[in-house]
């Protein structure tokens, strides 16, 4: 079956079999930021943005993208280079798989939030699981980010 | 999971003539526990193109469209006045921010889900679902019917003023509930009390209810509403928790809500 979707902004046409999920046709097509980890909906590395709301596309079945806008890290790049920065400076990129689900969690948390606390922080990342970090530098790198705190 | 066709209907007639002539059609809420499962399915029927994304105030309830996000709950203006934030407040606390964009209402409500936190918080309240086909019914009597081959539409909430308490057990809050319990009540009447994640669906506790509405302090006949509690629910045992577990968690949740309704009422 044919879906289409724009992607980072641009519109695409994908041959896609019904039970495809999101993530996989992304990863098909070379939007490889997008990683797949749990593959259950638990673990939020393969975290995108649809319409703007952050999803789990290793739970959203490709047919159910069909014209919606998709947005990976490549498409917010610009925008959270800065975040991308932080993180690296504060030492919270360790092998880094986690990392592309986090910085679009980050962005939508921006979005949704003027000046969150610590507590928000952790209830909207609740979802975005890192078995290296130990979350502090994660912390550290989006208070500085976000401006709050510390 | 594996799925032979998959089909956008834009009407509810549609939809449903598809499901009805079809018995390996299954219709899709969010997905989310459908990618999960193991089955073979024939057709899935999408149904974000029917336009059940809809959240309407009206004079006596809100309604809300079967295809409504859990994550649209959490951020809507009218629920978030509505029993002062109640339904965004439990809603907010499930699973992930990224899973509540993706879960619906119907996909909550219409599978039953015994793991629900949805269902039981909503048990708190007076609510209606509208099917396709059976029509109007409470969501209570809902919960007790066999209906496989029908729709959820919407729900509708009645509009009241109650004083309401939603309790949860889990071993971390990304977590399943080990049991759940809401309460509600009107001036220290009129309550409404359900456990769910027993690990079966959420069920109402009428008898409870019922000895409640007849006293006069329910807070000093405590120990006798317990009672009553623990032996109309029954407990079971999954891999999450006991039976015995799950009751003794049943007893101190009451306990709480019933605490948290009435120094509400003050």
């Amino acid at each position: 079956m044919r879906v289409e979707m724009t992607v980072n902004g641009e519109k695409k046409v994908f041959e896609v079999d019904p039970s495809d999920t999101l993530l996989d046709v992304l990863r098909r097509n070379g939007y490889l930021s997008v990683k797949k980890g749990c593959d259950t909906g638990t673990c939020g590395v393969c975290t995108v943005l649809m319409d703007g709301v952050p999803v789990l596309s290793c739970i959203v079945l490709a047919g159910k993208a069909h014209g919606h806008e998709i947005t990976t890290v490549e498409g917010i790049e610009n925008e959270m280079r800065e975040f991308a920065e932080k993180l690296a400076q504060e030492g919270a990129d360790q092998c880094g798989y986690c990392s592309p689900g986090l910085v679009v969690m980050v962005y939508a948390l921006k979005k949704m939030y003027s000046n969150p606390t610590e507590e928000e922080i952790k209830k909207f990342l609740i979802g975005n699981l890192c078995r290296c970090s130990g979350y502090q530098g994660q912390m550290r790198a989006i208070k500085k980010f976000l401006g709050v705190g510390e | 999971m594996r799925i032979k066709n998959y089909v956008r209907p834009h009407t509810l007639e549609e939809a449903y003539r598809i499901i009805s002539e079809n018995e390996r059609a299954v219709v899709l809420g969010g997905g989310s526990f459908l990618r999960l499962s193991f089955k073979e399915i024939d057709t899935v029927v999408d149904l974000q193109d029917v336009g059940l994304d809809f959240i309407e105030e009206k004079e006596d309830v809100v309604d809300i469209g079967s295809m409504v996000t859990l994550g649209e709950l959490e951020r809507n203006d009218i629920l978030k006045k509505l029993y002062c934030g109640y339904i965004p407040r439990f809603v907010g606390i499930i699973w992930s921010v990224q899973l509540r964009n993706i879960a619906t209402v119907g996909g909550t409500i219409f599978p039953k889900w015994g793991f629900s936190d949805f269902i039981t918080g909503l048990l708190a309240l007076n609510v209606d679902v509208h099917l396709y086909k059976s029509g109007r019914m409470k969501l209570e009597d809902f919960l007790k019917t066999r209906i496989r081959k029908d729709i959820l539409v919407k729900i509708s909430i009645k509009k009241e003023r109650r004083e309401t308490s939603f309790q949860f057990l889990r071993n971390s809050l990304y977590d399943f509930s080990l049991l759940n319990l809401s309460l509600s009540c009107k001036n220290g009447k009129d309550f409404k009390l359900a456990v769910g994640a027993r690990p079966g669906v959420a069920k109402p506790a009428e008898k409870t209810v019922e000895f409640l509405n007849s006293v006069d302090e329910p807070l000093k006949h405590l120990k006798k509403a317990t009672e009553i509690l623990l032996s109309e629910i029954e407990f079971g045992d999954d891999f999450r928790a006991s039976g015995e577990y799950r009751k003794h968690l049943a007893e101190v949740l009451f306990k709480r809500a019933l605490e948290e309704v009435l120094n509400h009422e003050g």
